[in-house]
């Protein structure tokens, strides 16, 4: 499908679910939905980088509180509307990731895993010292009830833009996979010494990968004031986002969109399932189980049951000249 | 014959170890130039500072008029400096023709001379080496001699003028090396000039228009072969005293 087909066919999908979810009229379902959404936008953009390059970030909680914390900061500063805030958060976490990046991106595996870790630390210890942002007492944020753009409940208008997100992320994730960024990526996360002698930038598409996946992760950060309505830096830099955010892809599959995706739609909603039926303490349990159970069974995700992303399904199967000329068409 | 190559007082230290120590070569456009030394010589240090994995601390690489001593390894490939690795590297996950896409991609279309037909750049790459309609298989695939072709192919793809195959034939049958051989020679014929480091001398012999000698880190001998290997130095590093 040519990108413009598949832009189309997502804001079809996309109006679709929003359009179901009004048919429903039930509240929880927007409050649930934009949870499940905003797994949908992390995992991908997670997914950018350690997906398609193989660099391992535990930082997700770091890059979506710094946005959160944009939007407070602008709150006091200056109210603007909410997309434009988003945008300001997308801003500011992709600069933090093109920052992180320029100083790790020379370390490897756990090496560079454990540095994204201590930059979440980091910014948490600086939030919880900023008082203007309301240091380790939080900060409040008012939510209006309706939003004067489209006159609908503010909580659909919060779910309407992070359904927005997650088809802009999606687009740009299948973007990268079908462009030459994608086999750049690909060649650093297979071997980045061969990737150099290929011809491949490898720092400069590894700060890419960093500064776009910190982005897309600030972006969907952005709107969490508006949605918990009480922020503090405990809850906004939780470790759960960070190990949801890597599982999710994990269990989808980390060879293409489609992997998050699933993985997001399939573990956030069990998760909001529980929340309501067991407890929300079980959830972190649901994202263990299925982690254990997945890479036992299937290393490859959810989409490797069908042949997508597996190398051994590949050979034999005659199509990579064939795709290589359909993609140069 | 124009110059290439040109290093001069070439150095490099590990800590305390001297790996490289002021190594001068100049190999003009179009030499086939064989580059041997006992192991731990210096060769793949030499090769790693001309490729730019390692940075050389004293000495200077020019090549093709550009100076290259602070330039990134996937600069000096697009200036046309390409390597075939010892052990080979190919991307895994990437089919045999999409290993050979990436070269096409990031030096070929780099280059601003227009967009090359990929898949069929790529049929003629795997046809000049020997592995006609093994584009769609994985690298896993792929036989040691094979693997060796690959490695030549997707170094070859990047359209280099200077190719540096390191250790091409280690541990291949006396039959596979002469397709080595073949191919590289082939490489040549077709303007590509190639520093060929290897251990298996009747190879190192046949090949090449002039020998270099690398003996702990520094430059021993340069010359035709047949000369250089009759060199009391050379004979000592290899056989003692």
């Amino acid at each position: 499908m040519r990108g413009k087909h598949f832009l189309l066919a997502a804001v079809a999908v996309a109006a679709l679910v929003f359009g179901a979810a009004r048919l429903v009229n039930n509240g929880y379902v927007f409050f649930a939905g934009y949870v499940v959404l905003q797994y949908v936008v992390l995992a991908t953009a997670w997914n950018i980088l350690g997906g398609y390059t193989g660099y391992v970030n535990f930082g997700t909680a770091g890059f979506f509180a710094l946005a959160a914390y944009t939007t407070v900061a602008l709150e006091k500063l200056t109210p603007l509307p909410l997309p434009v805030v988003m945008l300001a958060g997308g801003l500011v976490s992709g600069l933090l990731g093109l920052g992180m990046g320029y100083l790790t991106l020379r370390l490897r595996g756990a090496f560079f895993s454990i540095a994204t870790l201590a930059m979440a630390v980091v910014a948490q210890t600086f939030m919880v010292n900023w008082s203007f942002v309301g240091g380790s007492s939080g900060a409040f944020a008012i939510r209006p009830p309706r939003t004067a753009l489209f006159g609908i409940d503010y909580i659909q208008y919060l779910f309407l833009l992070m359904l927005g997100l997650a088809v802009l992320v999606i687009v740009v994730a299948r973007l990268i996979e079908r462009s030459r960024l994608g086999d750049g990526f690909a060649a650093i996360r297979d071997d980045e010494l061969a990737a150099e002698a290929s011809g491949v930038p490898t720092l400069r598409l590894k700060l890419l990968a960093t500064a776009l996946s910190g982005a897309f992760m600030g972006m969907a950060g952005a709107p969490l004031p508006y949605y918990v309505t009480y922020l503090d830096p405990p809850s906004a830099f939780s470790l759960a986002y960070a190990a949801n955010t890597i599982a999710m892809p994990l269990i989808g599959g980390t060879a293409s969109w489609p992997g998050p995706l699933v993985g997001a739609l399939l573990i956030a909603t069990m998760q909001q399932v529980a929340t309501v039926t067991i407890s929300s303490a079980v959830n972190l349990l649901i994202v263990g189980l299925m982690l254990v159970a997945f890479v036992i069974a299937a290393p490859y995700g959810i989409i490797g049951w069908f042949g997508i992303g597996r190398p051994d399904r590949r050979r034999g199967r005659k199509r990579a000249v064939p795709k290589l000329r359909e993609r140069d068409a | 014959m124009s110059l290439l190559l040109e290093v001069s007082g070439l150095g490099k230290r590990f800590g305390g170890f001297v790996a490289l120590e002021g190594v001068d070569l100049s190999i003009g456009a179009g030499e086939r130039v064989g580059l041997i030394g006992p192991n731990g010589s210096g060769k793949s240090t030499f090769v790693n500072c001309l490729c730019g994995t390692l940075r050389n601390e004293t000495g200077q690489v020019r090549f093709d008029g550009h100076v290259l001593n602070r330039l990134a390894a996937h600069r000096r490939t697009r200036l046309g400096l390409a390597r075939s690795f010892q052990l080979p590297r190919p991307f895994p996950s990437l089919t045999v023709g999409e290993n050979l896409r990436i070269p096409i991609e990031y030096v070929v279309h780099t280059r601003g001379l227009g967009r090359l037909d990929v898949p069929a750049r790529c049929e003629e790459l795997l046809d000049m080496v020997g592995l006609t309609g093994r584009a769609d298989d994985l690298p896993a695939g792929l036989t040691q001699v094979e693997m060796r072709k690959l490695e030549l192919a997707r170094a070859m793809a990047a359209e280099p003028k200077l190719l540096i195959a390191d250790e091409a034939m280690a541990g291949l049958s006396h039959q596979e090396v002469d397709d080595i051989l073949a191919l590289l020679l082939r490489m040549n014929q077709d303007g590509v000039t190639i520093i060929m480091i290897e251990h298996i001398m009747r190879a190192v012999m046949q090949f090449s228009q002039r020998l270099v000698v690398l003996v702990a880190g520094r430059k021993i001998a340069d010359g035709l072969p047949a000369e250089v290997i009759r060199n009391p130095e050379v004979e000592r590093a290899y056989l003692g005293e």
